[in-house]
């Protein structure tokens, strides 16, 4: 029999206070019993001596210092999983709220995790095709990476996002063993159901888990959130060898609700009012994904986050970015322009592409033919600010050449359809096509052997072309 | 008995009462599950410690351990090649006995007790011996020569030694001291992290530490025994230079700090660096090499001390008379920690947040770096190079850890997103960094390089100053206002960026330059400047100039293998003269 404790001093906003308890420990997951017999769930944040400051994971409203009753469970916050949750709904806390039965537990693991083994940790580098040109021909993304989309609101990061939930596919590996973990965070209602009809539509949904906080449910829920959606792909990862895909979205109402607590508690803060932890925090869970020597499965996570005032620096991009291993960046000025997707690819990285790219696992050409693609982009950019001060009189051939390399490129390489899928081969070729307008000589990025085979032919064709629109005209 | 009681349990702080007899920063074990921890302040009956491992589970009234000894490392054959934790734990030997998560009170000793290593004696009986003497070597790689050091405070007679296969705990030779004492001595030394460790004297270092990376060692030199920042945003590349900076560093011992990063890039180094060649002893680079490992999801105060256990670890082998260098990737990090636990004890805050000893805490850190005669009598001189990444804030670094370690570092490698974007890598600013060894490491230059070095750097340091000049001109004006003159100078520094500067760490032949080829790269440069601008004044068309074919084979011969580096240049060079000398022939005509 748990001891039952009638002794709350103080409930301030999500902060309880907790006397003459006995024998409670640091992290212990509680529960509260108002007075109507419905149960709330708290974690101990603090204890020193006999008195212990406990976080509430849901709401406070009926708290009562009178009549609530509270008792320590003597384990920390923990996840019922089994193989069974896979085409289920959850709430943000982990109970189901599809009206389906409880999950029947294979195993209970506790949310927080343990920390990977650096030793442990396969390197990811299988290469995954998004069917997006911006993503895998400039910012590949690997299996068991954590790339997240920053995106400024009023951008279609949710489509984008879909959009690699649906193509997302290794080459030559099969399909059956993949599963997608999708974690709604403090989102509308409008945005969630987006992304589950989706799912519908595509089937994936009886291999999706899914965790829902909306932004109508308590904030102080959502810390939990994306733990619980960590627990069940590290089991599905881990435990059943699946490819998990983790889609969290938003991280910025996360980090809210975090500062949230840490001003509760009358913390020291960080930059803008974020816990001096939020970096560590954000870390123990992006540091989640990856792989597993020996271990066939693998997590992939792709959180979404707005930029508060699209600023890049705020410090929940500015951490999250030190921690993930690249971004990808969506820019307003792409999107007035209509392009889909607004992938701002001079600011997007992909740390990990190196290691998925190249013969064997994409082409050998990939890595040359991307960092001339960036190379020139950057140097069309310049050429076109130059043109807005001087006028286009004022540009070299080359700059010309380069200007209009940067238009097409926004125009047929960024720009796709929502429901186009290009294989990396197109992509590729695109890539190749585009390089025909600057001048050879400018290619410095690529070795000479590459140019030779991929970009010499184009080029012999244009001329071919030219020459026989010439010869017409006569 | 010394032991304590806890009464108060908030994240890695645990407040314990009643442990009389334990020192400041003693290593004390918490609660039945044994979890390291070290104690950071004493009130009264009060005990402040910092756990180095998740505490939940932990609640008052659970017992506190004292050992009196403080935090420590073990010192001995077995740290190279090796992954350690924060407070060196072996990561390895904890995957096979726990599996692939870290799970808590893991006990373990960091060096193996049970492997034997061949020990071969430099001293025999009757000679006398001080403190930081090598009593003989084991070869612990097949690059490294493990010294054996008599431990510092000792001396006296040898009165034997033994020549065989020990393990690091069997004795190895017997000392009798000048009182008459005589003492064992194992290969296993234990120094505690926090404090230094001794040396004879300090010198100023003098010569480069050779990086085989073009903008640091032609630009911005690093001496041996000196110290480096890298300041800059995420996605700048601050990992990639460490991880180069690791790869091809001319030390003879390189530790690998992974401080609160990604545990992703620790497992790169640890599939990597096997597989690549050191280009001094053709052996795998990771023979050389130590790894400690505190990723961002393990536990925050581990963090804090990851940082000394990797420099007690670079001053034990600088001791043998090594080049050593240390990467901390990242040092604002590790200031976070700090910060968090200043924080949990309810100190005073600084800047930010920050507590007010951070700038001090930096120095010491960094300061412990150097150029020393080492202890013993031999008067060898060990090197500690120090290179420590910061991840200031959105790129900012008038923030606190970026300024309290600009105050205290020589070199200044200032990341630049602007130039990532561009992907110019490495993205090191040139107008913003500096180095303050270039006089000493120029004079170094000069006599083992090219007599010229210092004047060619001073030269290529002008034109790029010159160009951020111009560019401001050809934002107003446009390019065709210049004089030739000055269009062949934005010609030769736009050469100078992307056709030395710019370098690829993922190429393989790119990824490392000696300095021969450096100087030869550069001289091609300034030879096509120098000529180029004799056919401006007899009246060349500058166009033709700019598109002359030879410009491209400058372009490429970054990719000349250092092998042919000699031939390869000198046809560039003949194929550039000839190439202007005809543009100014047809001028003639």
């Amino acid at each position: 029999m748990l001891k039952e404790y009638k002794t709350i001093y103080e409930v301030a906003g999500p902060l309880m206070l907790v006397k003459n308890v006995d024998g409670v420990k640091y992290d212990e997951l509680g529960e509260i019993e108002l007075a109507d017999g419905s149960v709330r769930r708290c974690k101990v944040l603090e204890v020193e001596g006999s008195t212990a400051l406990v976080q509430l994971f849901e709401n406070a409203a009926g708290i009562n210092v009178l009549s609530s009753k509270v008792r320590f469970l003597g384990r920390s916050l923990d996840l019922p999983v089994s193989i069974d949750m896979l085409g289920r709904v959850f709430d943000g806390v982990g109970r189901p709220i599809d009206g389906g039965p409880n999950i029947i537990p294979d195993r209970r693991l506790d949310i927080n995790g343990l920390p990977m083994n650096p030793s442990a940790r396969d390197y990811p580098s299988e290469f995954i095709q998004t069917g997006i040109s911006a993503i895998d021909g400039l910012n590949t993304l690997v299996r068991g990476q954590k790339l997240p989309i920053f995106t400024c609101s009023g951008l279609p990061h949710a489509q984008l996002a879909a959009q690699i939930a649906r193509q997302a596919k290794v080459r030559g590996g099969g399909e059956s063993n993949f599963a997608v973990v999708f974690a709604a965070v403090g989102i509308t209602f409008e945005e969630a159901e987006f992304f589950v009809s989706d799912f519908r539509r595509t089937g994936a949904i009886d291999r999706t888990v899914l965790f829902t906080n909306l932004a109508n449910d308590p904030a102080i829920e959502r810390i939990s959130t994306p733990r619980m959606a960590l627990t069940a792909a590290e089991y599905l990862a881990f435990d059943k060898g699946m490819h998990v895909l983790v889609i969290i979205t938003d991280i910025t109402n996360y980090a809210e609700a975090l500062r949230e607590v840490s001003a509760a508690r009358k913390e020291v803060p960080g930059r803008r009012g974020y816990p001096g932890y939020l970096y560590t925090d954000l870390a123990t869970m992006y540091e989640r994904a990856g792989r597993q020597r020996g271990i066939e499965g693998s997590i992939t996570m792709i959180p979404i986050l707005t930029m508060p005032e699209d600023d890049k620096t705020h410090p929940i991009p500015d951490l999250t970015g030190y921690i993930t291993e690249g971004q990808i960046i969506l820019g307003r000025s792409l999107h007035r322009k209509g392009i889909y997707p607004p992938v701002d690819v001079m600011p997007s990285l992909s740390r990990l592409k190196d290691k998925g790219i190249g013969s064997g696992k994409t082409r050998e050409d990939h890595a040359d033919l991307m960092n001339q693609l960036f190379a020139a982009y950057s140097h069309g950019k310049e050429a076109k600010e130059l043109a807005v001060i001087l006028g286009e009189g004022a540009l070299s051939e080359e700059d010309k050449a380069f200007a209009k390399f940067a238009d097409l490129f926004e125009d047929t390489y960024v720009r796709q359809g929502e429901y186009e899928n290009r294989t990396i081969e197109d992509t590729l070729q695109l890539g190749w096509d585009l390089l025909t307008i600057v001048p050879a000589k400018e290619l410095k990025r690529i070795r000479d052997a590459y140019i030779e085979k991929y970009l010499q032919p184009l080029l012999a064709k244009k001329a071919e072309e030219a020459e026989a629109a010439g010869t017409a005209r006569e | 008995m010394n032991q304590g009681t806890i009464v108060k349990v908030s994240g890695p702080l645990v407040i314990a009462e009643g442990l009389r007899e334990a020192n400041m920063f003693d290593v004390v074990r918490v609660s039945e599950k044994q979890l390291i921890g070290e104690i950071l302040e004493v009130h009264g009956e009060k005990s402040s410690i910092q756990v180095y491992e998740e505490t939940a589970g932990l609640g008052p009234g659970e017992p506190v351990f004292g050992t009196g000894v403080p935090l420590s490392v073990e010192l001995g054959p077995g740290m190279i090649e090796n992954i350690f934790d924060g407070i060196q734990r072996p990561l390895e030997e904890i995957k096979n006995a726990v599996g692939n998560s870290i799970t808590r009170g893991v006990n373990m000793p960091a060096l193996s007790r049970s492997k034997k290593w061949g020990f071969v004696p430099s001293v025999k009986p009757g000679d006398r011996v001080v403190g930081g003497d090598i009593l003989g070597a084991v070869q612990e790689t097949i690059v490294v020569s493990h010294k054996i050091m008599l431990p510092v405070g000792m001396s006296g007679t040898v009165v034997s030694v033994e020549r065989g296969d020990f393990t690091i705990e069997q004795p190895i030779a017997r000392i009798r001291s000048d009182s008459g004492e005589t003492s064992d001595v194992a290969m296993l030394q234990r120094w505690p992290v926090r404090v230094g460790r001794p040396y004879k004297a300090k010198q100023i270092p003098a010569a480069p530490l050779i990086t085989g990376q073009r903008t640091i060692d032609t630009l911005f030199p690093i001496a041996k025994g000196g110290n480096a920042a890298i300041p800059g945003p995420f996605g700048s590349g601050k990992t990639v230079t460490q991880h180069q900076l690791a790869k091809w560093a001319d030390a003879d011992i390189v530790i690998y700090v992974g401080c609160g990063e990604r545990g992703n890039e620790m497992t790169d180094v640890l599939m990597e660096f096997p597989e690549l060649k050191d280009p001094k002893t053709g052996e795998s680079l990771m023979k050389r090499t130590v790894l400690i490992a505190n990723t961002s999801d393990m536990p925050v105060a581990a963090r804090e001390a990851s940082i000394y256990t990797g420099i007690t670890i670079a001053e034990y082998f600088r001791d043998m008379g090594y080049s050593v260098a240390i990467m901390a990737d990242s040092t604002s990090r590790w200031a976070e920690a700090l910060r968090e636990m200043s924080g949990r004890l309810e100190e005073m805050p600084g800047e930010e947040g920050y507590p007010a000893y951070l700038a001090s805490r930096i120095a010491q850190f960094y300061e412990r770096a150097g150029r020393v005669e080492c202890l013993g009598s031999d008067g060898r001189i060990g090197y500690l190079s120090a290179i420590g990444a910061v991840s200031p804030p959105g790129g900012d670094i008038s923030e606190p850890v970026s300024q309290a370690t600009l105050r205290i570092v020589k070199v200044f490698w200032g990341l630049d997103a602007a130039l990532a974007y561009r992907r110019h890598f490495p993205a090191i600013n040139w107008l913003t960094s500096y180095s303050l060894y270039d006089d000493t490491v120029g004079g170094w230059m000069r006599d083992n390089v090219a007599q010229d070095w210092p004047e060619i750097r001073l030269h290529v340091m002008r034109v790029l100053q010159e160009e951020a000049e111009l560019n401001e001109i050809v934002r107003l004006v446009g390019v065709d206002a210049l004089s030739h003159a000055d269009r062949l100078t934005l010609e030769v520094a736009r050469s100078i960026r992307e056709d030395y500067l710019h370098q690829d760490s993922f190429h393989e032949i790119d990824t490392y330059t000696s300095h021969h080829k450096q100087y030869r790269l550069l001289k091609l440069i300034l030879e096509f400047e120098e000529r180029g601008k004799a056919a401006l004044d007899a009246g060349a068309d500058i166009k033709k100039l700019f598109a002359l074919p030879a410009r491209e084979s400058i372009g490429r011969a970054k990719y000349v293998p250092e092998a042919d580096v000699d031939a390869s240049f000198d046809g560039i060079s003949k194929e550039l003269a000839g190439q202007i000398a005809d543009l100014a022939s047809k001028e003639d005509d």
